[in-house]
């Protein structure tokens, strides 16, 4: 018994294929998503979705998003930036956080467009830092099943 | 029959248009396979967005979940947001956009109002005497969401301060390089399918539904998707056409090349019988006036 997990960002998809369970960060705390769970909907928060299937485990960093759970199907609809963990650039995250923290310490009036960017793309920056310190050595490539 | 001067202006002239139109193909060559790849990007997540979207409006008592969801009793006015280009020289592809627009709209129930987006589909309405209340043109070349998100978010405040009690997005549907189709899609309120025509990028959607439980509750949920994920109806339709624009002049620009190649070659054809018959005439009167002479 599998459920179709789907990952898609603005830009790409993610992730597809069939897997034993989703975790996913929840407004409401993680939730752990198993084949006919109830019909949910529900926004995410900075973290990350695990998907495990077969023993090994997959970790994708998602930037906050939606998430829309059916019995058979989990839709992920992540903000931009979201990538598997094995993907994350480690240097060009180390660089954004730079560039983002020298831009915020000049302080920068608060509220225009340029600094809640900057202030977004720190927070990428450190969620992607952080995930691939917590999980990198764990995490391991499930092959996509055919559509 | 032409003199020859005038026939070697002519062919002149077509040699420099084929030219341009060449040039002009390469253009888009180039601009298309980047519409293409930002519109392919961006598909899987509005199809999936649209999806999610018909997904809670086929729950139980939608007319209470949410007022962007709800039917109106009377519907008094409606809303079109209708996508061209920019400029010509598409073939018909501004053309075809207005024409559908007029065939679908301009023996409807309620007044339309227009929201133009491209100048070419704006000059068009406006000769046709529409009401356009907002125009949006010179759009950037593969915009980011950010770059258009008002038009999406205009529409959807005409329709919650009761400007419009429907809307519609008209655009150009890219399926391949020959192939762009005009499409209506019904943006606000959300229509089911069955109900009427949803048109999905070329993807089509599945899955029936019972209630949702909502995280963190309902309306906050709601509040944040439905008009951001109708705004990205609206990105993606911009995206779509973009596309379709390019492919549409390119084949345009490709076909006038090639009746270029073609007349050149006819006008050539003329132009050499032109001046065969010149020199033989020539002939003729020397060969006369050598006779005249001889004979005497």
């Amino acid at each position: 018994m599998t459920i179709r997990c789907e990952i898609i960002s603005q830009d790409r998809t993610v992730f597809t294929g069939d897997v034993d369970i989703v975790v996913l960060p929840g407004a409401a705390g993680e939730m752990g998503i198993l084949p006919k769970h109830a019909p949910v909907l529900t926004t995410l928060k900075y973290g990350v979705v695990k998907i495990r299937k077969g023993g090994k485990e997959e970790i994708f960093a998602v930037a906050g998003g939606v998430a829309e759970v059916q019995p058979d199907i989990v839709t992920i609809l992540a903000d931009r930036g979201s990538e598997n963990i094995q993907d994350i650039d480690l240097e060009r995250a180390e660089a954004a956080k730079k560039r983002a923290e020298e831009y915020l310490a000049k302080s920068a009036p608060a509220d225009t467009d340029h600094y809640l960017i900057m202030e977004a793309a720190l927070r990428r920056a450190n969620l992607r830092l952080d995930v691939v310190r917590r999980y990198r050595k764990s995490g391991m490539r499930i092959p996509p099943s055919d559509n | 029959m032409a003199s020859a001067r005038e026939m070697r202006l002519r062919i002149k002239s077509v040699k420099n248009i084929s030219q341009v139109t060449r040039a002009l193909e390469t253009v888009s060559a180039s601009k298309v396979r980047k519409a293409i790849n930002a519109v392919t990007a961006t598909r899987a997540y509005a199809t999936k967005a649209w999806q999610v979207l018909r997904h809670v409006a086929e729950q139980p008592g939608r007319d209470s979940l949410h007022p962007l969801l709800a039917q109106r009793k009377s519907v008094n006015n409606t809303l079109v947001v209708v996508i061209t280009g920019d400029r010509g020289l598409a073939g018909a592809y501004n053309s075809n956009v207005i024409r559908f627009v007029s065939q679908r709209f301009d023996s409807n129930a309620v007044p339309v109002k227009y929201i133009a987006v491209g100048r070419k589909g704006r000059d068009l309405m406006l000769r046709r005497g529409k009401k356009v209340i907002a125009e949006f043109s010179n759009l950037p070349a593969a915009p980011t969401f950010g770059d258009v998100s008002t038009i999406g978010r205009l529409a959807v405040d005409e329709f919650s301060k009761g400007a419009a009690d429907e809307v519609y997005l008209v655009y150009t549907d890219f399926v391949n390089m020959g192939r762009q189709i005009t499409t209506v899609k019904k943006l606000l309120p959300l229509e089911l399918e069955g109900e009427g025509l949803v048109e999905d990028f070329g993807n089509k959607s599945t899955g029936p539904t019972a209630a949702y439980e909502y995280e963190p509750d309902m309306r906050v949920i709601l509040d944040e998707i439905i008009p951001r994920f109708t705004a990205l109806q609206v990105y993606q339709a911009i995206l779509e056409s973009q596309a379709s624009e390019h492919a549409a002049r390119m084949i345009a620009m490709r076909n006038a090349t090639d009746n270029a190649k073609e007349l050149v070659g006819a006008l050539q054809l003329a132009y050499n019988k032109v001046r065969q018959q010149g020199i033989t005439n020539d002939i003729l009167d020397i060969v006369g006036g050598a006779e005249a002479l001889s004979a005497k």
